[in-house]
């Protein structure tokens, strides 16, 4: 670096900060004031977030599905949703506040997602139907899957174990196809298929 | 050359046409220099095209499309090709209209418009950005028919960009301060958290690709440059670096971009991209053409702990390997190109590459994954590829035992 900087950019001012700093962590950091409760939760989601996630969460088509799928996660398919899977409120909160409706970010109020977030915590029944989400109540909230996550742990589990030697000759006494492409058939071109989302 | 096989030269039994007839290129005028003020391919590259899979995602704008690797050479990724991932479209972005701030646990708060950052010192460096998700629908077994589908979500590019560490010490990162937040101005408003270390070493806030401004899909006018880490911590159109003491675990690092075990525990931040190859020709959508014979063998391997000194190639589905012949540049953190000629006598191939990282790791077979992490991780695979040629030449994704 420079002594003393390069002098370039100029000192952001607090309302520009305020203007695009809109993040919340997961102890609360960033919260506007604002309150929102389970039933003026799902009228805005009704009319907000339906079309896409379904009434109760469930999903329309392809979308996502925000609520269910609880104990799933050790399962041949997991269904990972707000209360099965996300590990904290915090996360719901901003993305909701951020990102949604898609197709209309930024558009809902704090109060409006205040009440969101407590209806998706209602459908995941994670509270009771009187609950009231506020940032006064927020910390009282604990996601079921939040001990469900650990650190990049690939340094211990794999990473000296894929740095043997290679075997250069006469590695394996014969090798057998087990599955093809071919027979699923689902690469763009051929027949419409089914299989994971991404 | 090649007097060894003189003797296996076919003789024409008639002149071509090609060389006897007279081709209208060699007879009539061709365009001037004022007819492509910006070129593009010969129409008869028409097929070299980026191309999605409807049925991955919910809709085409939170989605991905795939690079034609089968179709390339060497290891810069033009940029017309490169893949796109959004999550909420392309972000048209006016330059003029553009700001990067930096707040947070800073000393000074700073706003810069493009023509600051211009100012700032530049580096050049190659990488390749891979989506974590590169292979994903293949954790289950061989789904989709053709490397572009099923490992064209990377790229490789030179980027010009400013050192991440220049900005952040212009606003004076505060002894506490121990991540960064980089955002994007797209209406998905992309996070992730980044540690500082990172972001102090070798992180860009790139503006041109191969030479030229970034792709508007690419981040235009300014995008986060991350060697060896996931396409997703990549933040385009960059309008904000948060600085603080602890990540945010925002949806992308807690309902996405975590990796779920059998067990039912994820592993979250697994930022690092494993060291990864595959052999672009033959595969599915680049079958041989030609009889047996001489047959140049080529593909890709990458790592994003390093380079790839090594990578050995099997004929015959990993019973005997052979050391592949690398070349052209080989960068920290950056495709890497290796070919391996043999004669192929027309028998059917079971196709492997092996890729060996810096550190000595060695590429491992999706079984080896498997077995530590279930088949419900969605990123991060990296396993081995087989492709089974036929003896018409025709290559197939399969899995082998």
């Amino acid at each position: 670096a420079r002594e003393g900087g390069y002098g370039l950019g100029r000192e952001a001012l607090p309302e520009e900060i305020a203007a695009w700093d809109i993040d919340i962590r997961p102890d609360g950091q960033g919260l506007p004031e604002g309150s929102g409760d389970v039933w003026t939760g799902e009228e805005v989601f009704v009319a907000q977030c339906a079309s896409c996630h379904g009434d109760f969460g469930e999903a329309v088509g392809r979308w996502p599905q925000l609520a269910g799928g609880m104990d799933t996660l050790d399962r041949k398919d997991p269904v990972k949703t707000v209360g099965s899977y996300w590990p904290y409120l915090s996360t719901v909160w901003d993305y909701v506040h951020r990102a949604m409706p898609f197709g209309d970010a930024q558009s809902l109020e704090p109060d409006e997602v205040y009440a969101i977030t407590a209806y998706l915590l209602y459908l995941n029944n994670v509270v009771d139907d009187d609950f009231v989400l506020s940032r006064e109540s927020f910390a009282e909230v604990e996601m079921p899957n939040e001990g469900g996550f650990k650190p990049d742990d690939r340094p211990e589990t794999e990473l000296t174990a894929f740095s043997n030697e290679a075997c250069m000759e006469g590695c394996k006494e014969s090798v057998e196809i087990t599955m093809r492409a071919a027979v699923l058939d689902v690469t763009p071109g051929s027949e419409e298929g089914e299989a994971e989302v991404v | 050359a090649g007097g060894a096989l003189a003797g296996s030269r076919v003789a024409a039994q008639t002149a071509d046409p090609a060389i006897t007839e007279l081709q209208p290129w060699m007879q009539y005028l061709g365009d001037g220099v004022d007819a492509h003020p910006y070129g593009t391919p010969s129409p008869h590259e028409a097929h070299v095209v980026r191309r999605n899979v409807e049925w991955l995602t919910a809709d085409p704008v939170s989605s991905v499309n795939f690079t034609p690797i089968h179709e390339l050479d060497g290891i810069i990724t033009p940029n017309g090709l490169c893949f796109e991932r959004h999550h909420a479209g392309i972000a048209e972005v006016d330059p003029a209209a553009h700001r990067l701030m930096i707040n947070g646990l800073v000393d000074k708060p700073l706003v810069f418009t493009m023509q600051d950052l211009m100012r700032f010192p530049r580096e050049n460096r190659v990488y390749f950005l891979e989506c974590a998700a590169n292979s994903g629908m293949e954790w289950a077994g061989a789904q989709l028919n053709g490397c572009q589908y099923t490992h064209g979500m990377i790229h490789n590019v030179q980027y010009t960009g400013i050192p991440l560490r220049l900005l952040l010490e212009e606003a004076g990162v505060k002894t506490n301060g121990k991540w960064i937040m980089p955002e994007g101005a797209d209406a998905s408003a992309m996070t992730r958290s980044i540690p500082i270390e990172k972001a102090m070493d070798d992180c860009l806030v790139a503006f041109k690709m191969n030479g030229e401004a970034l792709r508007p899909e690419q981040g235009y006018p300014v995008r986060l440059v991350v060697p060896g880490w996931e396409g997703n911590m990549w933040i385009k159109w960059l309008r904000r670096i948060e600085v603080g003491d602890q990540p945010w675990h925002h949806r992308e690092e807690a309902s996405k971009y975590t990796d779920l075990l059998d067990n039912g525990v994820a592993r979250r931040f697994t930022w690092e991209m494993d060291a990864k190859s595959v052999i672009t020709n033959p595969s599915p959508q680049a079958p041989i053409l030609h009889s047996k014979g001489p047959t140049v063998l080529t593909g890709i391997a990458w790592s994003g702990r390093g380079t790839i000194p090594r990578v050995d190639v099997t004929l015959d589905g990993g019973k005997n390997w052979h050391a592949a012949r690398m070349s052209g540049p080989s960068f920290d953190k950056s495709m890497h190109r290796f070919y391996f000629e043999f004669d192929w006598d027309g028998k059917p191939l079971l196709l492997q590459s092996r890729a060996h990282d810096s550190t000595g790791y060695v590429q491992p077979t999706k079984d080896e994954l498997r077995q530590i992490r279930g088949e419900n991780s969605i990123y991060h695979n990296n396993g081995i590829q087989t492709w089974h040629v036929n003896e018409r030449g025709e290559a197939e994704n399969v899995e082998v035992s």
